[in-house]
C-alpha cells in the first residue's frame, strides 16, 4: 500500500516549511578574489599573519589537494563542483579584532540574537518544560563566514586553565599546542576536502581543557555562512587533556541562496587518559527549497583520537540541513578500555541527500563502541547510513553495538544501510541490527482517536522514534532539536 | 444523544456492516454481543474514523453533529472515546507525553485553557491513584512492554483523563484475567456519570458482570437482530448465538 | 525505475592488463568450442570476450570487491582443460544407499555421459548437457543464455561467456512436479602441471506451477590449481518452485568463483542454499530477483574456513515488485588464518510496497588470526516495507563451554557441539529433511577433520 494521502500530505507541509534562518546580514565584508592557488593560501595565511610552519602545511596541504580525487563511493550525486568559483576567504570588515563584545559590530550582534545564540554573557532562562531554575551559562564562539567574531566566558574560563578561543588566536597564542595537535588525527593527506580545508581553512574554534578540570559550562560554536559565493572551512581543534570533560556544542545556519555553497570542515579531537569529550552538532544549513535549488555541501571530515587509557568521546548529532550531507564522525579507540559513541538522527526531505555515518576503530584492549543511527527520509530525499565498525587483532575483549533504523515519510523517497564490519580478533563482538520501515497507521490512528492531530501525531511519533539520540544532547540542544524535528507542525497547526 | 441509523460499512470492498440502528442516550450503557466476524471491531472503528472503514449508507448523528464528516480526531475533541481492543505501542513516545499533548489538544477544542506541566501532572496523579497504576507506567513509553492488563489499565487512564461523552470499550476484557477485569471495570464504572454514554463491545457475558449495561444488544452478520435488558446476556451465555444464525465459533 | 546508485556493481578499478592470462586458452579451443553454427551464440562469445578484455578482472578498488582480491589469480597463467578421463568410484550423492536419480556429472567443465543418468525424472523434464541442447534446444538457449547474468558489469560472466561451451541444461514444464533431487557434479581435476580453467554455464527453466529440488556438488580431486568460473542463469515460472542446493568441496588448490543469477516471477519461490568448506579461495554470487508479485527468496548458508582459505559470499536480492518475501540467514564459522566475507544487499525498488525482507549473518571466529568482514546492506526505495538484517561476529560462548565441560564432555567435543548448534540455525533453512541431513554430514565431517 502506498503512503495515505494525509501522510503524503504531511510530507509537503514538511517540504514547504519555510527555514528559519534564512535572512542575509548586510555588511561590508573583506573577501579574497575568487579562485584557487598558491597565492590564495599564501593570501589566507598572510591575513592570518601566520607563522612560516603553518603556511607551509597548508602549501603542502594544497600541492597534495591537486593530485587528489572527490570521493566516489558516497551514494550522492551533484553536478561538479567548479573550485575555482568561489572565494576562499570573507570576512566581516575591521579595524583591528574586537577587543571584546562591546567592539562587535552591532549587525552582527544583531544577526545573532535573531538566530537565538547569546552572545552576551549572561544567565540565560531554558525554555524547558517543567524545569525550574536557571541553566548553567554556556560559552559561544562565533564564527561568522570566516573568521570567529566573538568569544563569550573567555576571562571565566581562563580562570581554570581552559582555553576557549578562535583557533587563529591559538595559532598566536599557543602556536606549541597548535602545532602539535593540528593535523594529528585528520592528516593533510587524509581525503579530498579534507585536504582542500587544510589548505584554506580560515577559522574555527580551539579548545584546550588542562588536566583533571571539569569544564563547568558547554562550549559552543555557532556557524553562520553569510556571504554569497564563499565556502566555508572551518577548522576546529579540541584537546581534553588527562582526566579532564568538555561537552561542546556546534550549531549552523546559512542564508536562503539559489547557488550551492561548499561548507568543508574538519574537526579533531583529542582525548588523554581518563579524559571525555562529548561533541554535539546540530546542523541546519539551508537545504535548498522546495524544488532542489539552492543549499550547503555539508563535506566534513570529524574525528575523534581517543589516544588515553579510559578516555571517552562521544558524538552526538541532528542533521537536518544541507542540500548535501557527506559526514562520519569517527572514533579511533587507540587507548585500552576507551569508549566511542556515535548518536545520530539526520532527516532528510524534498531532494535532500545525506550519506553519513560513523567509523569505529578498535585498536586497544577493551574498546566500546555504540552506534545509534535514526534516519527519516521524505519527500525525494535519499538517506544512506554508511559505518564503519573496524576491530584490529590487539583488541582484545572489544566489543560493538550498532542499531541503525529508518523511517520512509511516503513513496518517492529513498532510506539505504551501508554498514562495513571487518573483525579480526575473536574475543571482540560486533553487533549490528537494522530495520527499514514506515510510520504505522495503527500508531497514526491511536494518537488520532484520542485528540492529537495528524501532524502533531507525526511528529510526536517522529520525535518517540528518535528519543534514544535526542537524550543525549545537551538539555539546551534537546529542545532546540526536538522542535526541529517537529518543524512540520509549524504552520500546519490550528 | 447518539442516533445511529441504517449504517452501512464496508471493509476492503466486503460489506461487514449491513445496516444497524442504534439510538444511545445520555447516561446510557449498551452492550454490543456477537459471534466472531459479526461486525463488533468494525462498528467501533468506523464510529472512531478509521482509514479503510468505508461508509456505504447510513447516518450517525451525534447530539446533533454529523460524526462520519468529522475527522478522527476532531470526534475524539467531541469526545468520541474508543478504548481498542489491541492498545498500540509507540516506542520512545513517553506515557505522559502523549496523554498531555492529547489532553490540551481536546481543552483548545473545546475553548478550555491548556494545563501546563504541573497541573497536568496532578490530575494525572489523582486519576492513576483509583486505577492502581505507578508512575513508572506514567514514564514508560505508550504501551511498550506493558502486559496485557497493563495496556487496558492505560485505556481506561486515558478514558478518565480525556473525559469523553461517548466511549466505546472494544473487547475490553480480551487478555484480562479475573482480578485485571475487576480492576479495570472498577475503573469505568467510576467514570459512568449522567452524561457519560458508553457502548460496550463484547463477546462474552462475562465482562458484563461487572459493567452493568441498560440494554444489551446482539450483533449477528452485520446487522443488530436482538435487543433487550441485561437479561439477554444471560441468556446469550446459556444458549450460545446460535439462534442467531451463527455458529459458536472460538 | 529510477536509477539506483551505481557503487555496488560497477566495473570500477578492474584492471584490463589482466585479462590476457584469461583469454589466452581461448585461442587455442575457439575452434572446437560447440555451437559454431549459431550466430546468436557466436555474438555472444564474442561479447564477453570483447568486455573482459576491455576490463579485467576485478580489483579491491571496486566496493563489490573490496574484501576479495584476485590478485593471485591474476599471476597464473592457464590452461585450457583436456578432455579429463578420470575414473570415480564414487560421485557424490544426497541419495541413501542403493537409490538412483537423475544426474549430470561434469570434469574439468566437460560433460560425462558415462557418469550421468537421467533415470526417474517424470515424462517432459529435460536434462541434459548444455552443448548438446545447442543442436537441440538452440531456439530455447538464444532466449535465455546471457540475459539474467549480464556481462556488461561482471567481468567474471563475460569472461565464462566467452568461453560458452558446456554445463547443465534442465527444464521442468509447466505443472510438473520432479520429485527426486536432480543432482549436479562438478569435479576439478587439473593437472599438476599448469593451473586449469574451466567455465561452466548453468541454464535451469522451472516453467509455471513446476517444481523441482536441484543439489550441486563440487568437489576437487588433485593438487594443480584450478579455476571454476561458474555461471548459472535460473528462471522460476509463475507459481513454480525450486530449491537449489550447493556443496562446495573442492580441493585447496581450487579457486571457485560462481554467479547465480535467478528471476522469480509472480506466486514463484526460489530457494538457494550454498555450503562453502572447500578452495583456497571463494566468491559465492547470489542475485535472485522477484520480478513477480507476491515472490518468495530464501536465499542462505554456511561457510567453513580454515587453514588460509578465504570464502566469499556476495548476495543480492532485488525486490523489483510489491508483496514479495525474502529472507536470509547465514551463519560462518573461521579459523586459523582463514578469512571469509559477507556481503549481503537487500534491495527494493520504488513501487515494490508490502515487501517483508529479513537477513541475518553470524560468525564465529575460532583463531585469533581468523577475519570477518561483513557488508550487510541495505536499499530501499519504497516507504510500506519491513526490512531488517542483523549481523554479528564473536567467539564460542565460553559460559556454554564451561557448562559442557563440567558436565563431563572434553574440550573438543564441547566445541564441536556448539559449534554445530551454531550452523543448525542456518542448516534448518534446507526444506527437504535427507539434504538437510547429508549436508549436516558435511559440517559434521570439517569438524572431525579439524580434531
Amino acid at each position: 500500500m502506498a503512503a495515505q494521502p494525509e501522510t503524503v500530505e504531511q510530507v509537503r507541509a514538511v517540504t514547504e516549511q519555510k527555514y528559519k534562518y534564512g535572512f542575509t546580514t548586510d555588511i561590508e565584508s573583506d573577501v579574497a578574489p575568487k579562485g584557487l592557488n598558491e597565492d590564495i593560501v599564501r593570501f589566507i595565511s598572510a591575513k592570518k599573519n601566520e607563522p612560516e610552519w603553518l603556511l607551509d602545511w597548508r602549501l603542502k596541504a594544497f600541492r597534495v589537494w591537486q593530485t587528489m580525487e572527490e570521493p566516489q563511493w558516497a551514494a550522492v550525486s551533484f553536478p561538479p563542483i567548479d573550485y575555482q568559483d568561489a572565494h576562499y576567504y570573507a570576512a566581516p570588515k575591521k579595524k583591528d579584532g574586537p577587543k571584546s563584545l562591546d567592539e562587535v559590530d552591532p549587525e552582527l550582534l544583531a544577526t545573532y540574537a535573531k538566530l537565538g545564540i547569546p552572545l552576551r554573557e549572561q544567565e540565560i532562562l531554558a525554555g524547558v518544560e517543567g524545569s525550574e531554575g536557571k541553566s548553567p551559562a554556556i560559552a559561544v564562539d562565533a564564527v561568522f563566514d570566516s573568521v570567529s567574531v566573538a568569544t563569550t566566558f573567555k576571562a571565566k574560563l581562563e580562570e581554570m586553565g581552559i582555553i576557549f578561543c578562535a583557533i587563529s588566536e591559538a595559532v598566536q597564542k599557543h602556536p606549541d599546542l597548535v602545532k602539535k595537535y593540528l593535523g594529528s588525527v585528520v592528516p593533510y593527506t587524509d581525503n579530498f576536502y579534507a585536504t582542500l580545508n587544510c589548505a584554506v581553512f580560515t577559522d574555527g574554534s580551539f579548545v584546550y581543557i588542562p588536566k583533571g578540570v571539569r569544564c563547568p559550562m558547554e562550549l559552543s560554536t555557532y556557524f553562520r555562512i553569510n556571504q554569497a559565493n564563499t565556502g566555508q572551512f572551518e577548522r576546529t581543534l579540541i584537546i581534553a587533556d588527562a582526566g579532564s570533560y568538555v561537552s561542546y556544542l556546534e550549531g549552523c545556519t546559512a542564508p536562503q541562496r539559489d547557488e550551492n555553497q561548499l561548507h568543508a570542515a574538519v574537526v579533531e579531537l583529542v582525548a588523554m587518559d581518563d579524559a571525555t569529550i562529548k561533541y554535539s552538532t546540530v546542523q541546519n544549513w539551508y537545504p535548498g527549497n522546495a524544488e532542489g535549488v539552492g543549499g550547503i555541501y555539508n563535506f566534513v571530515t570529524k574525528r575523534g583520537a581517543c589516544r588515553g587509557r579510559n578516555s571517552k568521546i562521544s558524538w552526538t548529532q541532528v542533521e537536518t540541513g544541507s542540500a548535501i550531507t557527506w559526514k562520519y564522525p569517527s572514533c579511533i579507540l587507540q587507548g585500552d578500555n576507551s569508549v566511542g559513541e556515535f548518536y545520530s538522527v539526520a532527516i532528510t526531505n524534498n531532494f535532500q541527500q545525506a550519506d553519513t555515518g560513523t567509523k569505529m576503530i578498535h585498536i586497544g584492549k577493551n574498546t566500546r563502541s555504540t552506534i545509534v543511527s535514526k534516519g527519516i527520509s521524505a519527500g525525494k530525499a535519499q538517506q544512506t547510513y554508511r559505518g564503519l565498525v573496524k576491530i584490529l587483532p590487539k583488541a582484545e575483549g572489544a566489543r560493538n553495538h550498532t542499531q541503525c533504523d529508518s523511517l520512509l515519510i511516503g513513496d518517492q523517497c529513498g532510506a539505504h544501510t551501508v554498514p562495513y564490519i571487518e573483525s579480526r580478533n575473536r574475543s571482540a563482538r560486533v553487533e549490528h541490527e537494522a530495520t527499514t520501515a514506515k510510520i504505522s497507521e495503527d500508531q497514526l490512528f491511536y494518537c488520532r482517536q484520542r485528540g492529537i492531530a495528524e501532524e502533531d501525531a507525526v511528529s510526536l511519533i517522529v520525535n518517540g522514534f528518535c528519543k534514544e539520540v535526542l537524550k543525549e544532547l545537551p538539555m539546551e540542544f534537546a529542545v532546540e532539536a526536538q522542535k526541529l524535528v517537529g518543524i512540520s507542525l509549524e504552520g500546519s497547526v490550528g | 444523544m447518539i442516533e445511529i441509523k441504517n449504517l452501512h460499512a464496508t471493509v476492503d470492498g466486503k460489506e461487514i456492516l449491513k445496516g444497524v440502528d442504534l439510538t444511545i442516550r445520555p447516561g446510557e450503557v449498551h452492550a454490543i454481543m456477537g459471534p466472531n466476524g459479526a461486525g463488533k471491531s468494525t462498528m467501533s472503528y468506523v464510529l472512531a474514523g478509521r482509514d479503510g472503514y468505508e461508509v456505504t449508507e447510513g447516518s450517525v448523528t451525534y447530539y446533533g453533529k454529523d460524526l462520519l464528516a468529522l475527522e478522527p480526531e476532531e470526534r475524539a475533541a467531541e469526545g468520541v472515546f474508543l478504548a481498542f481492543q489491541y492498545p498500540v505501542e509507540i516506542p520512545g513516545v513517553a506515557n505522559t507525553t502523549f496523554l498531555k499533548t492529547a489532553a490540551n489538544a481536546i481543552r483548545k477544542h473545546r475553548g478550555e485553557k491548556e494545563l501546563d506541566a504541573m497541573q497536568f501532572l496532578k490530575l494525572l496523579r489523582e486519576k492513576t491513584k483509583a486505577l492502581n497504576m505507578t508512575d513508572d507506567m506514567l514514564k514508560r513509553a505508550v504501551n511498550v512492554g506493558f502486559s496485557g492488563g497493563e495496556k487496558k489499565r492505560n485505556e481506561t487512564l486515558q478514558m478518565a483523563v480525556l473525559e469523553p461523552k461517548f466511549a466505546i470499550l472494544d473487547e475490553t476484557d480480551s487478555g484480562l484475567d479475573i482480578d485485571a477485569l475487576k480492576i479495570v471495570a472498577e475503573g469505568v464504572n467510576a467514570l459512568r456519570s449522567p452524561e457519560r454514554s458508553m457502548l460496550v463491545i463484547t463477546h462474552y457475558q462475562r465482562l458484563l458482570d461487572y459493567i452493568v449495561p441498560d440494554y444489551v444488544h446482539v450483533l449477528s452478520a452485520g446487522r443488530i437482530v436482538k435487543s433487550g435488558g441485561k437479561e439477554l446476556a444471560l441468556e446469550l451465555e446459556k444458549n450460545g448465538y446460535r439462534d442467531f444464525g451463527a455458529s459458536e465459533a472460538a | 525505475m529510477t536509477a539506483l546508485h551505481p557503487m555496488t556493481y560497477s566495473t570500477r578499478g578492474a584492471d584490463p592488463t589482466t585479462a590476457p592470462a584469461l583469454l589466452a586458452p581461448l585461442d587455442r579451443v575457439a575452434g572446437d568450442l560447440p555451437g559454431a553454427g549459431l550466430s546468436w551464440l557466436r555474438d555472444l562469445r564474442a561479447q564477453g570476450r570483447e568486455r573482459f578484455a576491455a576490463v579485467g578482472l576485478p580489483t579491491i578498488k571496486n566496493e563489490s570487491w573490496r574484501y576479495t582480491n584476485l590478485r593471485d589469480l591474476a599471476k597464473l597463467s592457464f590452461q585450457p582443460a583436456g578432455a579429463a578421463q578420470s575414473s570415480f568410484d564414487l560421485l557424490p550423492t544426497v541419495r541413501p544407499e542403493g537409490e538412483d536419480g537423475p544426474r549430470l556429472v561434469f570434469v574439468d567443465g566437460r560433460f560425462r555421459a558415462d557418469l550421468s543418468s537421467t533415470d526417474g525424472l517424470p515424462p517432459g523434464v529435460e536434462l541434459l548437457s548444455l552443448a548438446a541442447a545447442l543442436t537441440s534446444h538452440g531456439d530455447l538457449l538464444a532466449e535465455h543464455l546471457g540475459r539474467l547474468a549480464a556481462a556488461d558489469d561482471r567481468p567474471l560472466v563475460a569472461l565464462n561467456s566467452a568461453y560458452l561451451a558446456d554445463g547443465p541444461f534442465l527444464r521442468v514444464p509447466a505443472g510438473v512436479q520432479v520429485e527426486r533431487p536432480v543432482e549436479l557434479v562438478f569435479a576439478s581435476v587439473g593437472s599438476d602441471a599448469a593451473a586449469t580453467a574451466f567455465h561452466p554455464r548453468t541454464l535451469i527453466l522451472v516453467e509455471a506451477g513446476a517444481k523441482a529440488v536441484v543439489v550441486e556438488h563440487h568437489v576437487g580431486r588433485g593438487a594443480g590449481t584450478t579455476l571454476a568460473n561458474h555461471v548459472a542463469e535460473i528462471v522460476v515460472g509463475e507459481g513454480a518452485t525450486l530449491h537449489h542446493y550447493k556443496s562446495q568441496r573442492e580441493a585447496r588448490g581450487a579457486i571457485h568463483l560462481s554467479h547465480i543469477a535467478a528471476t522469480v516471477a509472480t506466486g514463484g519461490h526460489y530457494d538457494n542454499f550454498i555450503l562453502t568448506t572447500g578452495a583456497r579461495l571463494s566468491r559465492n554470487e547470489v542475485v535472485s530477483r522477484l520480478d513477480g508479485t507476491e515472490a518468495r527468496t530464501h536465499v542462505s548458508g554456511g561457510y567453513l574456513a580454515r587453514g588460509n582459505q578465504h570464502a566469499d559470499t556476495t548476495t543480492l536480492i532485488v525486490h523489483a515488485q510489491p508483496n514479495g518475501t525474502s529472507r536470509e540467514v547465514y551463519k560462518g564459522v573461521i579459523d586459523d588464518t582463514a578469512r571469509a566475507v559477507f556481503q549481503g544487499k537487500i534491495t527494493v525498488c520504488p513501487g515494490a510496497q508490502k515487501t517483508d525482507g529479513y537477513q541475518l549473518n553470524r560468525a564465529l571466529l575460532l583463531s585469533d588470526s581468523a577475519e570477518i568482514d561483513s557488508k550487510p546492506e541495505l536499499e530501499i526505495h519504497a516507504d510500506d516495507v519491513k526490512c531488517s538484517h542483523g549481523c554479528t561476529a564473536g567467539e564460542l560462548d565460553d559460559n556454554a563451554l564451561f557448562y559442557l565441560r563440567a558436565r563431563g564432555i572434553d574440550l573438543e567435543t564441547a566445541r564441536g557441539l556448539l559449534i554445530g548448534a551454531f550452523l543448525a540455525e542456518s542448516l534448518e533453512e534446507i526444506a527437504e529433511p535427507s539434504i538437510r541431513d547429508a549436508f549436516q554430514g558435511i559440517v559434521a565431517g570439517w569438524l572431525e577433520e579439524q580434531r
